[in-house]
């Protein structure tokens, strides 16, 4: 495991590597050829090894309908990380005094008035929706492969909290037994694709970053009840970095967009979440910058 | 006279029951109070009664019942009284 010696941090070595690139914003960065390689690797491995459970394959862009944000309390719960897109609708006049604003360096953002999409906080939003519109559940439930893009305000210098990040995620509708033993088996079965990869993880009991006293109120539920579990890494520093989460939303989405079971209950749900560059940070931490000379083993399960 | 912290919690618990048939020691999450509703609850009481939940007592054991609840805010009460 290479150290962080002499005052470099391990996002100086990365940028160093050329496997990350930095745009100026904290936590927006792009990444090389050889970082890809190995994200795709890993997300391959992902599809693979889930292929047996029959998941249904879908893929959402990176923007979602605000309505449907909207209806999930998202903006209550977490109004900081939540990102609108805004855009330009007004006359020719306004349009020459944007560009001269901009031009001079002034604010511009009041000529600009929200849109009808925000940016996707976590790649499982547009499925309960999707789902809800098909009707009542089959027996059994579904299982939801999903993967995409994600945005959240929170910049900051640990490489390994990224604005705009992937996540790959399985996500269960079902009846409440079914849900909740899904959700159990996937705490031991992510922890095996880790270590398959070299990444030995350990499971800690967690909770979302709620916004404000309301939030500590909503974290301390999520923890008492444990219904967030993450998979931890120790990537860029001694704390160790969640790269997996394994979240209980017991009949949360269900009811926000009525989601029945075929017994009509109101059907509970849960997801499953790698975040793809943090396994990849983890990845290049655990065996080096240069992916060519890692173990076999790894190497052969990412398809380098 | 009517229980001001029972008047409170019908209204901002959004219990699948009336709240005269719960007792002081039946638990309001098994009522149908949710998360986000006993957060509701803490704010209309800390409004209520101006007091402020510290963050020991942000706890499903403080909001389980109306019971820990009359015992959380007298305890904020006195608190301010002195």
């Amino acid at each position: 495991m290479s150290g962080e010696t002499g005052g470099t941090t391990f996002l100086e070595e990365l940028v160093a590597a050329r496997l990350l690139i930095p745009t100026g914003v904290p936590g927006v960065v792009g990444r090389s050829g050889a970082f890809e390689r190995v994200l795709l690797g890993f997300d391959a491995l992902v599809a693979r090894v889930t292929a047996v459970d029959g998941a249904e394959v879908v893929r959402f862009p990176p923007v979602l309908p605000k309505a449907q944000l909207e209806r999930t309390g998202y903006l209550g719960s977490f109004p900081h990380l939540a990102g609108a897109v805004f855009s330009f609708s007004g006359t020719e006049t306004e349009a020459i005094d944007l560009a001269a604003r901009v031009a001079r360096g002034a604010e511009w953002s009041d000529l600009q008035a929200p849109t009808d999409v925000m940016l996707t906080p976590a790649a499982c939003y547009p499925v309960y929706p999707w789902v809800a519109a098909a009707g009542a559940l089959p027996p059994g439930g579904r299982l939801v492969d999903v993967a995409g893009q994600c945005f959240r305000h929170e910049p900051s210098s640990d490489p390994a909290r990224m604005q705009s990040f992937r996540m790959h995620e399985q996500v269960r509708i079902a009846s409440r037994d079914e849900v909740v033993s899904w959700h159990a088996g996937w705490v031991e079965r992510g922890g095996e694709i880790l270590a398959s990869v070299g990444l030995a993880t350990e499971v800690v009991p967690a909770s979302d970053p709620f916004f404000g006293r309301a939030g500590k109120m909503l974290a301390a539920n999520q923890r008492e009840q444990n219904l967030k579990l993450e998979r931890v890494f120790p990537i860029a520093a001694d704390t160790a970095t969640p790269i997996m989460s394994i979240n209980y939303h017991q009949d949360h989405f269900g009811r926000d967009f009525d989601i029945r079971t075929s017994d009509g209950e109101v059907a509970h749900t849960a997801c499953l979440g790698f975040g793809l560059e943090r396994v990849t940070l983890a990845l290049f931490r655990v065996h080096g910058l240069d992916a060519d000379a890692w173990p076999d083993g790894p190497r052969e399960r990412l398809g380098l | 006279m009517e229980d001001p912290i029972r008047l409170v919690i019908a209204d901002a618990a959004n219990l699948d029951v009336e709240i005269s048939t719960l007792s002081d020691d039946d638990d309001l999450f098994e009522a149908g109070m949710t998360s986000h509703a006993s957060v509701n609850v803490m704010l209309a009481l800390e409004s209520d009664y101006d007091i402020e939940f510290p963050e020991r007592m942000l706890s499903r054991a403080v909001f389980r019942t109306i019971g820990t609840l009359r015992a959380a805010v007298a305890e904020l009460c006195d608190g301010a009284a002195a």
